[in-house]
């Protein structure tokens, strides 16, 4: 085979791979899965009380000791 | 409890800080040189300050020092939090930290002194070079140690772009830099002519690509869904998108070699594939923008959201405008000119460091113990300085580069050119004023941002620790 066949199968098994990574993401079993995925920035990032982020130190239940410095 | 239950901070308020510094010192410097086009006596007859070496000096210090800083900065922040890890190495971060401000420090040195590899881009000398790929495997392992330490079963997206971005940049920067020395100032590439040629636009649209594209997509897809509290538009296209985008950039680079010795049908693939790259770079535009869908009353009230959606806008310009400029016949009339300079600060100002700009400003806060930068006025402020600034560099790049392409190509019915070249830079001197103004104006927006960071960072305690959250 010469090189224009090769890269005609070239050029077509990356389109079949572009199809099925389409396919792939878009089917409905991957669903569950991204939307608990897009979820994760969300978790929040650190304590709930504002007070608690600069102070958590002396915050009890936090699970947090003083800084060590 | 043990440090190993809280988050690593303090290297991200390291890379933040110099972000920021830098950003300052590499933005001065390209004030420098614009004013420098305009009245070449402000070279002092010094050969440290001259146009030729504190060009890549600019070059290096905004991508590599201001942009570097911002992408480990961010990264090492969005891994530990989207993975609820701390991450890997703790003395491994800190060695990426003083490592890459070596680098830094070492390039601010040796670019004025003059010694170069004359690589665009890439134009450290090799020992340097070794430094940088030693910091860079460093930085591998400590981000993709996180990610198998984490303790979510999914990769967020964010992590997936920052991860294409560290692999690529690791295999371009070792494979474009090989050579053989000669002395500790001198070397040759093991390549030579057209292979040299090609490796190294292989290498530099792949920095554009991965280092200031992938990276920064990276940051979108964390800060923006995170400020403008709602999940990304569509995670199925994130995954597309990303899968696309990195599969094509890399045949994009004979562009860069339009008419020139390159066979014509590397020129070609470079052209097509180019073309193609506007298809993903859409597709993450409209993911981004969409996110704020049911939320555009936030663009209103939180300028940093309005950094991030602005550089997407620019992302999405520069990103037309670029697979344009890569078709053969307007590249003939593009090439060369100042259009290209304009098309290169439409990316790297209005995306690249707009989007740096705001994840700095939501990042900060959060690793100074606090909820928001010191002042937001401040931050509204540096918005606008800075966009008006962008709109006047790029616009008048524009319009110069267009009027020099006309210039050189105007032939008279003898064959004879129209115009000599010294009559086409004579008339640019007006845009090189208004290209100056502009760049004054976005360097005065990052120093409000540097007094804001400062004044952020003093208020702040910085000795607060984040507890790793618990997964969902």
């Amino acid at each position: 085979m010469d090189a224009g066949t090769w890269r005609g199968i070239f050029t077509v098994v990356m389109l079949l791979l572009f199809i099925g990574i389409w396919a792939w993401a878009w089917s409905g079993k991957r669903k569950q899965m991204f939307d608990a995925a897009s979820r994760l920035p969300f978790e929040p990032d650190q304590p709930a009380d504002p007070q608690g982020a600069r102070s958590a130190g002396e915050k009890p239940g936090t699970g947090v000791e003083s800084p060590q410095s | 409890m043990d440090r190993s239950r809280t988050y690593n901070d303090v290297v991200v308020r390291q890379f933040t800080i110099a972000t920021v510094v830098w950003g300052a010192v590499g933005m001065t410097v390209g004030v420098l040189i614009a004013a420098q086009l305009l009245w070449p006596e402000l070279n002092f007859d010094i050969p440290w300050l001259t146009y030729s070496r504190l060009r890549p000096l600019h070059t290096n210090a905004v991508i590599f020092a201001f942009g570097g800083s911002a992408l480990f900065a961010s990264s090492y922040y969005v891994v530990q939090r989207t993975c609820h890890t701390r991450l890997f190495s703790d003395a491994l971060a800190s060695f990426t930290f003083w490592g890459w401000q070596v680098v830094i420090v070492l390039a601010a040195i040796t670019l004025p002194l003059g010694l170069t590899q004359s690589k665009e881009y890439a134009e450290l000398i090799w020992p340097i070079d070794v430094l940088i790929a030693v910091v860079w495997i460093a930085y591998g392992v400590v981000f993709f140690g996180t990610i198998a330490r984490r303790r979510v079963n999914h990769i967020y997206v964010a992590n997936w772009f920052y991860a294409a971005y560290i692999i690529t940049i690791a295999v371009l920067h070792i494979v474009n830099s090989l050579a053989i020395p000669v002395s500790l100032g001198l070397s040759y590439p093991i390549y030579s002519g057209i292979v040299d040629a090609m490796v190294q636009w292989w290498y530099g649209h792949n920095a554009v690509g991965f280092f200031l594209t992938a990276g920064f997509l990276g940051m979108m897809y964390y800060f923006i869904p995170k400020r403008a509290e709602r999940p990304v538009y569509s995670y199925r296209l994130s995954v597309v998108h990303f899968w696309a985008l990195i599969s094509t950039y890399m045949w994009a680079g004979p562009h860069h070699l339009h008419y020139t010795s390159v066979p014509d049908w590397a020129q070609s693939i470079g052209m097509v594939v180019a073309l193609i790259v506007l298809a993903p770079s859409w597709g993450g535009v409209s993911n981004g923008i969409m996110t704020l869908s049911g939320a555009w009353d936030k663009l209103r009230t939180d300028p940093v959201l309005k950094f991030m959606i602005v550089a997407l806008s620019f992302y999405g310009m520069s990103t037309f405008e670029g697979p344009m400029m890569s078709i053969k016949t307007v590249n003939a009339l593009s090439h060369y000119t100042d259009w290209t300079i304009g098309h290169v600060h439409s990316g790297a100002l209005g995306w690249v460091a707009l989007i740096s700009f705001g994840c700095v400003y939501a990042l900060l806060p959060r690793v100074c113990g606090r909820q928001e930068m010191y002042s937001v006025r401040l931050v509204e402020l540096h918005f606008w300085v800075s966009t008006v600034g962008i709109v006047l560099y790029v616009t008048s790049m524009w319009i110069a580069g267009v009027m020099q392409g006309l210039m050189w190509r105007a032939v008279n019915d003898d064959g004879t050119l129209t115009y000599s070249f010294v009559e086409s830079l004579k008339a640019t001197y007006p845009y090189y004023a208004v290209r100056l103004a502009g760049g004054v104006l976005f360097l005065a927006g990052t120093l409000i941002m540097a007094w804001n960071v400062w004044k952020t960072v003093v208020t702040g305690d910085r000795r607060a620790l984040q507890p790793v959250l618990e997964p969902a």
